[in-house]
């Protein structure tokens, strides 16, 4: 009879089936074990509020929210699923990216997530995220919670200006308050966002199947931005866009004055490209831009009377460092888009900060306009020993001359030191002093202030970091070749210079120097570094000043003086 | 995770190989096999945008492409009140045509100026039972524009049951067979979105947002497959009739006590209750289970303390619509769900 023979087929049809799925199951709760060991349950020194982290370097660095650090200041405890809890320090904040770097002290194996790639991550993926919802891991047993991927490259409007959800990843596993600033991870257990932000409106404060996390990719760009202990800003255009009725993305305003304008974009342009990225969608061209730190430069095609344009642009930041400062100084604790305090029984009298303990006050510095400034001091002393170590040291007295040729056979004579430097190129000839005269800033026609750069530089080098300006590390930007590049910051006499590292030569590779807001800088490229007495200097100085400047310094000869 | 199997095309071993498969990658597109990739999916979901933006009403929703010469079922809102643009998954735009919709089920039928669209088949009516893995596919809060695909969540079938939604006199809400499912559809811009299996097939179509009245509730449900293509031939055939209201705010065909199949106890003095002394064999009221000598207590929630209230009552409702009434019967209140057409 066809239903007997058939039965043991389906018998074995059903226990291959079951088979499956316990392996399945067996394989998630292996990756889910894996992965857990590096998740942060976060919670304020006074105990009022926290969220969740998770772990990325063996020393301690972990990421999470900024909302979630907000109220914690500077100071923090983290406990980890082993029970263990640690004092941690914060690092440096994104407030509108609404991530925050902090670091766990005490160990330097802490364990580390695996990390992923969120460019790979798929509509309809396994992922999972651990954390601390509803701050209920009083004993640091962070909750699993699995679901897919829902959707990809999405654009969540900020609040104000902090607080923009670009390029994120939705989900539907469970995000609740207290989740914010914990891990999701891919069905592989790889670490491909920062969960942080859910749509509620009406349903109340909990999660509805709708949560979104930051991608881990956008973070990377963001990472060594965190590292140098500052109040790191997003990039914007000086430029908007609207969809016009074909669909087509086009320039709707454009400030006269943003690097895009001088570089020749224009009201009603359609934009193609932006960082390399086709732009579809006022959504996709604020995803692009979302992913990027101020500073960054990067390729931009627009097409105009059917023609494509291809510029390359320096992104301004969204926010002044002053305006980016009071901001999150002052803002009121309504725009927080997921809320991490406790339950609200508990809320009774304000319970004031506790107090940093003795061992954790040395990683802690205050500076305005930083998170920590201790972790900056940090980063530059790394940076200046590295190219101490490859370039040597100049003396006290030293005063530098250099000669040498333009291309064209124009000769050029350099004299840099710290009080007055000069320059003569043909029969062009120039002389500045120290404090550098801010009415002169273009001294060498056309070159954006290459004289006051080469001055800049020389002081640098001289007095070190500490004594020329302001001057600290700001992070990685793309140099002029798109190479990334370590940079100092410094600003002086009211102007601003960046030395570029390269991050593996560790040689000062370039100097942007910019003599006013919505000027051209005067970008210098330092190269074909050689001996001259106990230090190696650069023998070929290329310049160059928006699209039309372009000169290159072969140097012959160096002197340095006593 | 990112393993793309050939899978052998053969029965049963196809079926437990995929869901191994599918373990890894849950709607990951296979390179053969039946069940399609999220994107063949996607394809077959629009975005609604219309009327609304108004105190904090949504201006759009979600809809399912049936046909592929441009018809498309979604969500009978206000979202279609003086027209509305349907955006494909390419980022194609279009201005929809109102073909008609079908007030009791809270759907309308749409038709857009496009061919060889990708579409769901509305014939088709694969296994539904409690615990099956379903996918929910709809642009819930707007957050997907342009060519962006819209939102997929992961769940299972809780129910398979008819719902009966209580709510005030004067508004309309789905009533009929519904799948019940414990992913959050209810969210703004779900309604007219879609819920299919792991192969991509169309179980049902996500309904409006709907709370209970008493327990406060959100009930998240889809319109069966079967009771959409029920909705788009009445539609199609003019069946279903415009829920047409009068200017004093009443539908202009309510249901009456003729209607329903039920004589009351005679109004022999000012506020007699509502006595049910007989209900019509085969009657509206006879097959919602009325019976004689029931006290009629409440209709949809609303107390009715006389016949006067009763009739009163009767007059906001507009004879496509279900409703309740909640009778006493020997000392008990049951509640009955109710409703003229069969």
């Amino acid at each position: 009879m066809p239903v007997i023979t058939g039965l043991p087929v389906l018998l074995s049809a059903q226990s291959a089936d079951l088979t499956a799925a316990r392996a399945a199951e067996q394989r998630r709760i292996s990756v889910i074990q894996q992965a857990v060991p590096a998740t942060v349950c976060i919670f304020s020194a006074n105990g009022q509020s926290g969220g969740s982290g998770v772990l990325v370097s063996p020393e301690g660095f972990a990421l999470t929210n900024f909302h979630v650090v907000e109220p914690c200041g500077k100071h923090m405890h983290c406990g980890l699923p082993d029970g263990s809890i640690y004092d941690a320090v914060l690092v440096g904040i994104d407030p509108v990216g609404d991530v925050a770097l902090i670091r766990l002290l005490g160990r330097d194996d802490f364990p580390v997530a695996r990390m992923g790639d969120s460019d790979q991550v798929r509509i309809g993926d396994f992922c999972f995220a651990v954390g601390n919802p509803f701050l209920l891991a009083g004993n640091f047993q962070p909750s699993v919670s699995w679901g897919i991927v829902s959707g990809v490259h999405r654009y969540q409007y900020p609040s104000g200006t902090l607080l923009e959800y670009a390029d994120s990843i939705q989900t539907d596993a469970a995000i609740n308050p207290g989740n914010s600033g914990g891990a999701l991870f891919d069905g592989q257990g790889e670490l491909i966002g920062i969960n942080g932000r859910g749509s509620f409106e009406k349903r109340g404060r909990v999660n509805v199947g709708v949560g979104f996390a930051i991608s881990i990719n956008q973070i990377r760009m963001f990472y060594d931005h965190l590292l140098s202990g500052r109040i790191v800003d997003h990039a914007t255009l000086g430029a908007t866009v609207t969809s016009d009725r074909r669909g087509l993305i086009r320039v709707s305003d454009i400030r006269q004055g943003s690097d895009a304008w001088r570089r020749g974009l224009r009201y009603g342009d359609e934009v193609v490209s932006l960082g390399g990225h086709a732009v579809t969608s006022v959504n996709d061209f604020k995803n692009i831009l979302g992913t990027f730190p101020a500073g960054w430069r990067v390729p931009l095609e627009f097409r105009r009377d059917e023609k494509v344009v291809r510029i390359r642009v320096r992104l301004e930041g969204v926010h002044t460092p002053q305006q980016l400062a009071e901001r999150v100084q002052q803002r009121p604790p309504r725009e927080r888009p997921v809320p991490d305090q406790g339950p609200p029984d508990e809320s009774g009298p304000a319970i004031p900060r506790a107090s940093v303990p003795e061992p954790v006050t040395r990683w802690i510095e205050d500076r305005p306009g930083f998170a920590n400034y201790y972790f900056n001091r940090l980063q530059t002393d790394r940076i200046w020993t590295a190219y101490h170590q490859v370039a040597g040291t100049l003396q006290q007295q030293e005063r530098v001359r250099m000669s040498g040729s333009l291309d064209d056979g124009t000769p050029v004579q350099l004299v840099l030191s710290v009080a007055r430097s000069g320059i003569q190129l043909g029969d062009q000839a120039r002389v500045i002093e120290q404090p550098v005269d801010l009415s002169l800033p273009d001294e060498l026609a056309g070159s954006g202030g290459l004289l006051t750069a080469l001055h800049l530089w020389y002081r640098l080098l001289h007095r070190g970091p500490d004594r020329t300006g302001d001057t600290g590390y700001a992070g990685k930007l793309p140099g002029p070749d798109e190479e990334l590049a370590d940079v100092l910051a410094c600003n002086t006499d009211g102007v601003q210079v960046r030395f570029l590292f390269g991050p593996d030569s560790g040689l000062l590779d370039g100097i942007e120097f910019f003599s006013a807001a919505d000027r051209d800088p005067c970008e210098i490229g330092l190269a074909d570094y050689r001996r001259a007495g106990q230090v190696s200097l650069p023998h070929l100085i290329t310049v160059t000043c928006g699209d039309q400047y372009r000169r290159e310094i072969r140097i012959d000869k160096i002197n340095l003086d006593p | 995770m990112k393993r793309h199997c050939g899978l052998p095309a053969i029965g049963l071993v196809v079926f437990l190989t995929l869901a191994v498969v599918l373990c890894a990658a849950p709607l990951r597109g296979q390179s053969s096999g039946s069940a399609p990739g999220p994107e063949q999916t996607l394809s077959r979901i629009a975005k609604v945008y219309g009327a609304g933006g108004l105190d904090r009403l949504e201006s759009w929703q979600s809809a399912v492409v049936i046909s592929a010469d441009g018809l498309l079922v979604t969500a009978w809102s206000y979202v279609l009140d003086g027209g509305a643009t349907v955006v494909l998954d390419d980022g194609r735009r279009f201005e929809a045509e109102l073909v008609g919709y079908h007030p009791p089920m809270e759907l309308a039928l749409i038709r857009i100026e496009a061919t060889d669209l990708p579409c769901f088949q509305l014939d088709r009516r694969p296994p539904v039972y409690p615990g099956q893995t379903v996918f929910a596919w709809s642009n819930l809060y707007g957050i997907a524009t342009g060519n962006e695909p819209v939102s997929v969540q992961r769940g299972s079938v809780s129910a398979l049951t008819r719902v009966a939604t209580r709510r005030g006199p004067r508004s309309t809400g789905y009533q009929g067979p519904a799948l019940v499912v414990d992913v959050v559809v209810n969210n703004p811009g779900s309604a007219g979105g879609a819920i299919t299996n792991r192969q991509g097939e169309l179980l049902g179509v996500i309904g409006r947002e709907s709370r209970d009245a008493t327990s406060q509730l959100w009930l998240n449900f889809a319109i069966p497959v079967a009771e959409v293509a029920r909705a788009v031939r009445e539609i199609r055939s003019g069946q279903a009739r415009l829920a047409a209201v009068s200017e004093t705010g009443l539908p202009e065909e309510p249901v009456t006590l003729e209607l329903l199949g039920l004589l009351l106890l005679p109004e022999v003095v000012v506020g007699t209750p509502p006595w049910v002394e007989q209900v019509v064999r085969d009657s509206p009221a006879a097959r919602a289970g009325l019976r004689a000598d029931d006290l009629i207590i409440e209709i949809d929630g609303q107390p009715v303390a006389t016949g006067n209230r009763l009739r009163e009552s009767l007059t906001r409702i507009d004879r496509d619509r279900g409703f309740a009434i909640t009778v006493q019967r020997n000392g008990e209140f049951v509640e009955l769900d109710v409703s003229i057409n069969r």
